[in-house]
């Protein structure tokens, strides 16, 4: 029991036999559907909306339009309320939209007794736009004369730029550009990489209901941070916080694109104007594509400059990120990736960063499992791997004259690196995969071998836990203890999959000696009787709220020591607490049982013994900490088709102390699984001419199947990090980050093509190969 | 929740014909993995169902007297696939069954369905051309016999008469699986749950000491408007002996019959080279399998 061991999940049963309740389960047998008008058109204007037709359909209740709704503009993003004026949310959004800003906006809701009435009224509305040229890229967007939003004219929504001179970081205001040269420098040439916007793809679709009870408006949700979803929702619906109730319950996949706030208001919105029925609005696959949130697509222009003896010298990247349609997180995620590129590989002499996040007329752009690093890893470690081809250096040990070591000033978030196993990490994967002997040995196969080429890569990564000092990082949680001797725990922060319900359990256990199976994590947050925890992102949960858990276990235990110290008439000094006992530390006699504890003092008649044990803390984390990882991948390519076929990736992380190593190693399996989407396969494509999504479904988007998914193995180094409540660091996102670059590093040494775009599909790569000479075109 | 007026179930195939004929706008359901699909699209709206699931005659494999081989159209690709009859002589189609869409798609999804929703993707479709299988339509007052290379005519259309004809058999002539060796490449993004970019399947045959392609099949998903077989190809490889320049003379003159679009799903140019390609592998593996060397 306690941490470190791999016990079971503890929603394993529920999940595993179908009596765990998500959204959809939950929703009562009278519900209305609504279902969302979204725009066939990606820019422009509503000019009028048509729903005399549709309101005579059968089954409709009510019509919501773009002309009805609040003139209140709130904030969709996850993040916890900033008291920084600094770092504001972004309001851009109103509950429909007249303004349409892409293909698919929000601009009516039908409300009626099914989704099939309610569908069929949606067809007789007759809309009327006035239409403006679709501005799909960040080179389209930034300065055009059309603005997307009133209350940014330029179309750019944020930059960062900076030198960092002597670990210190001088920021200052530079200007959008797409050509090549960082800073406008020609000594600073970037070699430009593309990445593409991508999609969480969770089993679960985004799905809420909402319905009024007296006043109080509730929202049953699959959302990530329901305390701050609350904040949102009372804004977008003008109603106090204290008033508002968010119900989380068991949320099948979420990777960040369950973090903002998506039709929760609108369904909220509408439920207050049916006089508080319930009104659900449960999106269909094609629509969770298009009218959630994706991963950033980047335009990224690097250059790094090496000496002689494979030291960096200088840094430059120019990076363009193109936000989509709503403002959502801002510049974070874009600022997450352009300042990794200086703490993985710091230089020596010129470090120069300028970074852009566009409005543009795309789907929005979020969180998603890695915020912003995957992107730029994919950059940053191809180039690393092309330098070393160039110089004839091994790419391993030209990497390692250039790390992160221990003790490295964060010169952003001014933090000092405590614990460091990348080292490590890669010295285990080269022996692991047997690096120096494939390397000769493809080399002489690739040499002979026309069609089908070797090869083995790889690639790391950093990646902070939690995102102090940039914003609050706290958490709380309380524990009841019952008479049999369980407790009850509850937290804000949300299981989503990832097992933090689980680690919970073993954290409370370590220090409680109560067994997992006795200690109940209540996985249904309802923000009425839940504690405020900021949520599930940023791999911040194990971390940040393992912290509060800690605390809470350490309140709890004083506080039963201090019981049995005074019924027993022993100092509490001399008592301690050891398979579920209070005994004397000293002599190990046994005084009693906390279940003893908890039934006498509940049940004493006596006012000044009597007390139902509870324990409630607030834990502020003042510390970050990177995690770290490798990922080194074996494959071949079929070069006339194009396709990678990956005989092995092993991947391995220091995530600090592992508190749980099956599920740690279930992280590691979804993470590489998800990369390898990302590498060889996903993107989503739109109508360059109208905007129009294309493949938003999951027959054309190219998520991996089973049978896409090679053999993967996963070795964590473990370090232990001093400011984690248990050693343990971030791990949640890391896996996700090196794969893509790993894999196509294996490409290079394979075939001699350096790729620098996602994703590597058959398409892509064919393209790539004929270029490069290696398909003769016609090959008579 | 679909759009659905009313579903009529037929228990034979005079009755399947009667209810088309009774009502017009009516739509053949039998596995539903295509029908459904345009439903949830709203492609299909207040549907008019006559399913065929129950009509026993239209299920099976059996080989007849004279060696031709009878596959019911309402045979799901599972058992298509796990026939022992199929496995014996025609285990190329049994392999095209194998790569549509995923175990439970292929559980309920019938051969069938797939020939008549006629689209160029169709798995099993390039493997009955090359086979030159032969259908059988019927209409309430008639029966007749086709080729399948004529009952293709554009993408998502066919030959098939609406509100009065329906396909009752597939045949397989034996004169097209004896002394033949065959093979179906699909190229797909992933490796499974895939619609095919490219489809190709070669039967043909070999001269007694294997050195010479007798007849040879060529015929390809995905590379025309209708799933399409390249008769001047054909013509120019039979009699050819089997080496360098018949693989050289493949890649070269398929291009000529093939007319590959451009499009977001895959780009012309990706099309052209996989033409190219799996003709040459299709061929190769098909010689092999025919008992020949390359």
């Amino acid at each position: 029991m306690g941490v470190g061991k791999s016990i079971n999940r503890v929603d394993a049963i529920e999940k595993v036999t179908g009596t765990a309740k998500y959204v959809e389960d939950m929703l009562p047998s009278n519900a209305l559907i609504a279902k969302v008008l979204h725009s066939t058109i990606a820019n422009g204007i509503v000019k009028s909306i048509n729903i005399e037709e549709a309101l005579k359909m059968p089954g409709v209740e009510t019509i919501l339009t773009c002309f009805d709704v609040p003139d209140v503009l709130y904030a969709t993003s996850g993040h916890p309320l900033s008291l920084d004026p600094n770092h504001p949310d972004v309001k851009d959004k109103l509950i429909l939209s007249k303004r349409v800003r892409y293909y698919g906006d929000d601009i009516a809701a039908v409300v009626a007794d099914n989704a099939l009435n309610a569908q069929k009224a949606l067809e007789k509305i007759v809309v009327e736009y006035e239409e403006y040229e679709p501005l799909l890229t960040p080179q389209a967007a930034i300065n055009n004369k059309i603005s997307l939003h009133e209350q940014c004219p330029s179309n750019e929504l944020s930059r960062m730029d900076f030198e960092i001179k002597d670990g210190e970081v001088d920021f200052y205001k530079g200007k959008f550009s797409d050509d090549p040269y960082i800073a406008g420098r020609e000594d600073l040439k970037g070699t430009y990489f593309s990445v593409p916007p991508v999609h969480a793809c969770h089993i679960e679709n985004n799905s809420c209901f909402a319905y009024m009870e007296g006043k109080k408006m509730i929202v049953v949700t699959c959302n990530q941070v329901p305390h701050t979803l609350r904040r949102n929702v009372a804004e977008a619906i003008e109603m106090p916080i204290g008033d508002v109730k968010i119900i989380k319950p068991y949320l099948g996949g979420g990777f960040g694109n369950k973090q903002d706030t998506m039709y929760e208001p609108v369904a909220a919105f509408l439920s207050k104007k049916l006089g508080g029925r319930c009104v659900a609005i449960l999106l269909t696959r094609e629509e969770t594509f298009v009218n959630t949130r994706t991963r950033h697509g980047m335009d990224i222009y690097a250059s790094v400059e090496v000496d002689e003896n494979g030291k960096i010298k200088r840094k430059g990247l120019k990076l363009n990120s193109n936000g989509g349609s709503y403002g959502t997180h801002r510049h974070s995620i874009t600022a997450y990736a352009v300042t990794n590129f200086f703490e993985l590989y710091p230089s020596g002499e010129i470090q120069i960063g300028e970074s852009s996040t566009a409005y543009t007329n795309l789907p929005s752009a979020g969180a998603l499992r890695g915020y912003g690093i995957p992107q730029i890893d994919f950059a940053m470690e191809s180039q690393m791997d092309d330098i070393a081809m160039e110089k004839g250096w091994d790419p391993i040990d030209f990497r390692k004259k250039n790390i992160m070591k221990l003790g490295f000033r964060d010169p952003f978030d001014k933090f000092y690196v405590k614990s460091n196993g990348l080292e490590e990490c890669i010295d285990k994967g080269r022996e692991l995969i047997d690096w120096d002997k494939k390397r000769k040995e493809y080399d002489q196969f690739n040499k002979t071998s026309k069609d089908i080429k070797k090869g083995v890569g790889m690639a790391i990564f950093c990646y902070k836990t939690g995102v102090y000092p940039i914003q609050l990082e706290n958490a709380a949680c309380r524990m009841v203890l019952n008479e049999d001797g369980s407790i009850q725990v509850q937290i804000g922060a949300t299981e989503l999959g990832q097992g933090s319900d689980t680690v919970f359990a073993q954290m409370a256990s370590e220090i409680l000696t109560i067994p997992e199976s006795k200690i109940h994590v209540i996985s249904t947050q309802d923000t009425d009787i839940t504690p405020y925890d900021s949520g599930a992102y940023a791999s911040r949960q194990s971390y940040v709220t393992g912290g509060a858990v800690k605390k809470t276990a350490l309140l709890m235990k004083e506080k039963i020591i201090g019981k049995a110290a005074a019924i027993a008439k022993i100092s509490i000094d001399d008592l301690t607490i050891e398979n579920e006992n209070i005994i004397i530390g000293k002599t190990k006699e046994i005084i009693c049982s906390i279940g003893n504890v908890a039934t006498l003092i509940n049940f004493i008649n006596d006012s000044s013994q009597t007390e139902h044990i509870t324990a409630e803390t607030t834990y502020t984390c003042l510390s970050n900490c990177f995690a770290f990882g490798a990922s080194f991948v074996d494959l071949e390519v079929d070069v006339p088709i194009g396709k990678i076929k990956i005989s092995k990736i092993i991947s391995l992380n220091d995530s600090g102390k592992i508190l749980n190593p099956q599920l740690a190693r279930g992280q590691v399996h979804g993470g590489v699984a998800m990369a390898v989407g990302y590498a060889i396969g996903e993107q989503l494509l739109f109508d360059s001419k109208t905007g129009k999504p294309l493949n938003n479904n999951l027959l054309d988007y190219k998520i991996p199947t089973s049978m896409d998914i090679p053999e993967m193995e996963s070795h964590f180094v473990e370090t232990y990090e001093p400011t984690g409540p248990y050693g343990n660091k971030a791990l949640g996102e890391p896996p996700l980050i090196p794969q893509a670059p790993a894999i196509r590093n294996a490409v290079l040494h394979a075939t001699g093509v350096s790729i620098y775009k996602l994703p590597m599909s058959p398409q892509n790569l064919v393209h790539e190969f004929i270029k490069a000479g290696l398909i003769e075109d016609g090959r008579e | 929740m679909y759009d659905i007026k009313t579903v009529l179930k037929a228990t034979s195939v005079q009755e399947a014909l009667k209810l088309l004929g009774d009502n017009e706008d009516a739509t053949i359901i039998d596995g539903g993995t295509d029908v459904l699909i345009r439903m949830k699209e709203r492609k299909l709206k207040n549907a008019t169902l006559i399913s065929i699931q129950d009509i026993g005659e239209l299920y099976g494999v059996t080989i007849l007297e004279n060696g031709d081989i009878l596959i019911g159209p309402g045979t799901n690709f599972t058992d298509i696939e796990e026939n022992s009859i199929i496995q014996k002589h025609i285990p190329v189609l049994g392999y095209a069954c194998s790569q549509v869409g995923s175990p439970q798609i292929r559980n309920i999804a019938t051969i069938g369905g797939n020939i008549c929703n006629g689209a160029v993707s169709a798995d099993s479709v390039p493997s009955l051309l090359a086979l030159d299988a032969i259908l059988e339509i019927s209409s309430p007052d008639d029966t007749r016999l086709i080729p399948i290379r004529q009952f293709h005519t554009g993408p998502g259309k066919t030959i098939l008469k609406k509100q009065k004809e329906l396909l009752t058999k597939i045949i397989i002539p034996k004169d097209s699986y004896e002394n033949h060796g065959a093979n179906y490449i699909k190229f797909g993004q992933r490796n499974a749950m895939e619609i095919s970019t490219l489809g190709c399947a070669v039967n043909l045959s070999l001269s007694d000491d294997k050195k010479t392609i007798e007849d040879y099949r060529i015929a390809f998903g995905v590379a025309s408007s209708t799933p399409i077989r390249c008769p001047f190809l054909e013509e120019k490889v039979r009699g050819m002996d089997i080496g360098e320049e018949l693989f050289k003379t493949i890649r070269r003159e398929v291009l000529h019959e093939v007319n590959p679009r451009d499009s977001w799903r895959a780009s012309k140019e990706l099309r052209i080279q996989l033409i190219k390609e799996l003709s040459r592998r299709a061929t190769k593996q098909a010689i092999l399998n025919a008992g020949g060397t390359v």
